[in-house]
Formats: structure tokens, C-alpha cells, sequence
């Protein structure tokens, strides 16, 4: 059975690239189950998405100091 | 030069651009010194090779598509030599979990409040920021090069010479602390609610 703290490490992995079915499945029951991880799952999102628009900034606004 | 687009204060926007495009550099390579150097080529390739670009927007976004190249090269370049994870403990994870590796009840993970409302706010830069910096050395490479630059696994072992598993670690351990770091210090109003 995962914990949370496997789960996390499934999660972030899964944003670098497929996980193996038995992980996948072994994810999803425990996001089924764990409201902690689900929002945990929608963090590394946001991460991803803050991270791209960080970079991004830098190139598009040329009054920032 | 002479195919920079017209109609436009030179030296200002030099300045202006260069400045971005240092303390880009500089936060990715933590090298001043290499920071000028990669800025100095991107800016020099950028002159040489321009087509005709309408407008500062897309010079600037092509500009710093060559310095994110730039960077990476630098940063493929300087790893060559292999990583050592022993630096990095993994206790101090122990602390968010409870005993069974759970999220202990008022700890658990909560919304991140309008993320978009936040990363309009040049407050929340300097925050992501600082959270950034205080990242350990090898696994803030690691995401920086996943995340900003956008390498693949593959890419990203073969330049830090890691295995996928350690750089799983690395990149889950960054993500651990970033998250933890920006929950705390900007999008902390929101943790009360999951008690």
C-alpha cells in the first residue's frame, strides 16, 4: 500500500515521464483515497506552470527592472 | 546590427535587455563570471544571425531562446564531472510526514489560492526567487535545466551524469522544498482551511 510520501515521489516522476502501470494504479487508488495528495498533484502543476511563466517573464517584459 | 528592427531607442533597450538577460544567467548558473559570458555569445549570435524581426517583442523572445541554449551548453559542459547526491539528506523530509509517511493531520497539502492572481505580482517573483536560491545546489540544477530550460530526462542525466533514479530524487526533492518554501510564504493564507 502507498504512502504519502511514496505517492509524492510518484507524482513528481510522473511529470517527467510515463510511470509502469502497477505505479500508475497504485497512484490512483491512493489519490482516490487521499485529499493531501490530490492537492499535492495540483502544486507540482502550478510549479510547472509558474516555473514556464518565471522564464517566460524575463523574456516579455522589457520595463522590469 | 543593421537588421535590428527600426524605430527603437537602442541603448536603452541594450541595457535593459542585457540586465534581464544577466540575472537570468546568473541565477541559472550561479557564476557571474559565466553569466557575462553566455549573455555576451547570445547577444553576439543573436546580431549575427538575425533575420529581419518585426518588433522588440520577438527579437527579445528570440534572443533568449538562444541564451536558455547557451545556458544549457554551459551547464552540460560544467557536469561533466559525476554529482554527488551524499550531500543531500533525506531526513529532513521525515518531518513532513508522520511515522507511516502520511501527511499528519493539519500539514496536509492544501489549494494553492489564484496562482494566477499571484504571478502577476512582482512580490510573488521575488519570493519564488528567493525560494529558488534557497534550494540545495545540484537538485535546483536539475529542476532548472527540467523546468526553465526544458530538457528531457535523458538529456539531463547524460549532462549531470546521474542515473534516472537519482535524478528522480532530485527533481522530487526540489519540488518538495519549492512547494513547501512558496506554501509558507505566499499562499500560506489557505492552510488553516484543511485542519
Amino acid at each position: 500500500m502507498l504512502n504519502c510520501i511514496h505517492a509524492t515521489r510518484l507524482m513528481s516522476q510522473a511529470q517527467d515521464g510515463p510511470l509502469a502501470l502497477a505505479e500508475r494504479l497504485a497512484l490512483r487508488w491512493h489519490l482516490l483515497k487521499c485529499q493531501g495528495c490530490r492537492h499535492f498533484r495540483q502544486q507540482l502543476a502550478d510549479l510547472r506552470t509558474v516555473s514556464r511563466a518565471f522564464t517566460q517573464r524575463d523574456a516579455d517584459r522589457p520595463q522590469d527592472k | 546590427m543593421t537588421d535590428f528592427p527600426q524605430g527603437v531607442d537602442e541603448h536603452d533597450f541594450f541595457t535593459a535587455l542585457r540586465t534581464q538577460m544577466l540575472k537570468f544567467a546568473r541565477l541559472q548558473l550561479g557564476d557571474g563570471c559565466q553569466a557575462e559570458d553566455v549573455v555576451q555569445e547570445a547577444l553576439e549570435g543573436a546580431m549575427k544571425n538575425a533575420p529581419s524581426f518585426h518588433g522588440k517583442a520577438a527579437w527579445r523572445s528570440w534572443v533568449f531562446a538562444i541564451l536558455r541554449h547557451k545556458i544549457a551548453d554551459a551547464l552540460r559542459y560544467r557536469y561533466h564531472a559525476p554529482v554527488s547526491l551524499q550531500d543531500e539528506g533525506e531526513e529532513d523530509f521525515d518531518a513532513l510526514f508522520d511515522e507511516t509517511g502520511h501527511w499528519p493531520a493539519g500539514e496536509r497539502p492544501v489549494r494553492w489560492q489564484q496562482p494566477d492572481h499571484a504571478m502577476e505580482q512582482a512580490q510573488f517573483w521575488r519570493i519564488f526567487e528567493l525560494c529558488l536560491s534557497h534550494l540545495p545546489q545540484q537538485p535546483a540544477r536539475a529542476f532548472m535545466m527540467r523546468e526553465f530550460i526544458g530538457l528531457e530526462t535523458p538529456e539531463i542525466c547524460l549532462a549531470l551524469d546521474i542515473s534516472v533514479s537519482n535524478l528522480n530524487v532530485m527533481l522530487w526533492r526540489a519540488r518538495m522544498r519549492l512547494r513547501e518554501c512558496l506554501s509558507q510564504r505566499w499562499f500560506a493564507s489557505g492552510r488553516e482551511q484543511d485542519a
